[in-house]
């Protein structure tokens, strides 16, 4: 007993000096995380909002560029509040009474397709591409008077679940990067005179980088109306 | 210059022509069938009206290397069809036609506007026939065509 007393005595005694260490080096971590925490708690509220307002900053400015695209006439002469869609860059009023129909794809006798095919038509100058049609009236960016709408209710309307087909942040950037009428704005084709037709203001690069960042700053709106 | 092969009327036919080419001129000049017409070559009058893939189709301004193999229907091969039979016949019963350039077209929208509104109105026959201009003004007697024929076939 006394041996092993000893021992064990022996072996607290050698291990005490270093525990004492340890102790002291974990209290001083401890203090330290401490006072970390406690320093944060009273910078982070301000660190943390200066993130988000620099996200959100970056959001708006991201957002101003794909509102320009989607305001250029390539875009939005199929995206009117009207029962017709528009063409040229002055947006004038679809030649030969087409109309919108119940699906946006004019009316039978009188169909998008009776015109416009799966692609371009340079020798003709009458554009296409697949499922050519109008958008829904939930997505108009004009109003009754063929006035773009503010980048506000532009805003509001694209994020609007409800009116957008479902479509969330990903969603978003998925349409704007892959849809096939989204990307024909920037291979719009020939005029009927044989000139080019004026593309968006963007390059579509831009234009998807500019959506990137709007939706990875969770897609912000300006405020306003 | 390419060879295409087309389905027109049920048939197949083969034409060597510019990829360019608009439909209608194939038609007309190539195939020989002259009933579909020429009016503004821009889309805009209807007059060359043919149905592809059962879709109404100016084809003064479809380029031939478009079609792929979508069947092309012209007002020569239309009264195959009942509704197209019933068409025709209602265009004649009301002597619908005056000088009869546009009225090919006219009948090609007509059978495509029945083919999907079985009983249409007014409203339905003037957005349908809205794009076929009819510069001797039988609009009157075209919308009681449309209504005879639809009158027919319900």
């Amino acid at each position: 007993m006394l041996l092993r007393s000893r021992r064990t005595g022996s072996v607290f005694d050698q291990a005490a000096p270093n525990a004492n260490r340890i102790l002291r080096s974990v209290t001083v971590i401890l203090v330290a995380c401490g006072a970390g925490l406690l320093l944060m708690s009273f910078a982070s509220p301000q660190a943390r909002h200066g993130d988000r307002a620099r996200t959100r900053t970056e959001g708006l400015v991201a957002w101003q560029q794909v509102y320009s695209v989607l305001t250029s006439p390539r875009c939005i002469n199929c995206h009117t509040a009207t029962n017709y869609p528009q063409q040229g860059d002055d947006r004038h009023r679809h030649f030969a009474t087409v109309i919108r129909g119940p699906e946006g794809k004019g009316v039978a006798g009188l169909n998008c397709a009776s015109c416009h095919q799966e692609t371009n038509a340079d020798s003709t100058g009458v554009p296409g591409g697949h499922n050519w049609h109008l958008a829904p009236l939930s997505m108009r960016w004009q109003d009754l008077n063929d006035e773009p709408l503010s980048s506000v209710a532009v805003c509001r309307a694209i994020t609007d679940q409800s009116k957008n087909h479902h479509l969330d942040g990903p969603g978003l950037l998925k349409h704007h990067e892959d849809e096939a009428l989204v990307r024909w704005a920037w291979q719009p084709g020939r005029r009927p005179d044989g000139t080019m037709r004026t593309l968006p203001p963007l390059t579509h690069e831009e234009f998807v980088a500019a959506t990137r960042r709007w939706v990875e700053a969770g897609t912000p709106c300006p405020p306003g109306r | 210059m390419a060879t295409y092969e087309l389905n027109v009327n049920g048939q197949r036919k083969q034409v060597n022509v510019d990829p360019t080419t608009p439909l209608l001129w194939v038609l007309r000049e190539e195939l020989k069938l002259t009933g579909t017409k020429y009016g503004c070559g821009i889309s805009a009058c209807g007059a060359c009206t043919v149905h592809v893939a059962g879709i109404a189709t100016r084809s003064c301004v479809v380029p031939v290397s478009l079609i792929g193999d979508r069947p092309i229907v012209t007002i020569e091969g239309i009264g195959n069809d009942p509704v197209g039979r019933a068409v025709q016949d209602a265009w004649v019963e009301k002597d619908v036609v005056q000088c009869g350039y546009c009225q090919s077209g006219q009948i090609m929208s007509a059978v495509a506007l029945l083919k999907t509104t079985a009983r249409p109105t007014d409203a339905n026959i003037e957005q349908s026939l809205g794009g076929n201009l009819c510069r001797c003004g039988t609009y009157v007697r075209i919308r009681e065509a449309i209504k005879r024929a639809s009158g027919q076939l319900t």
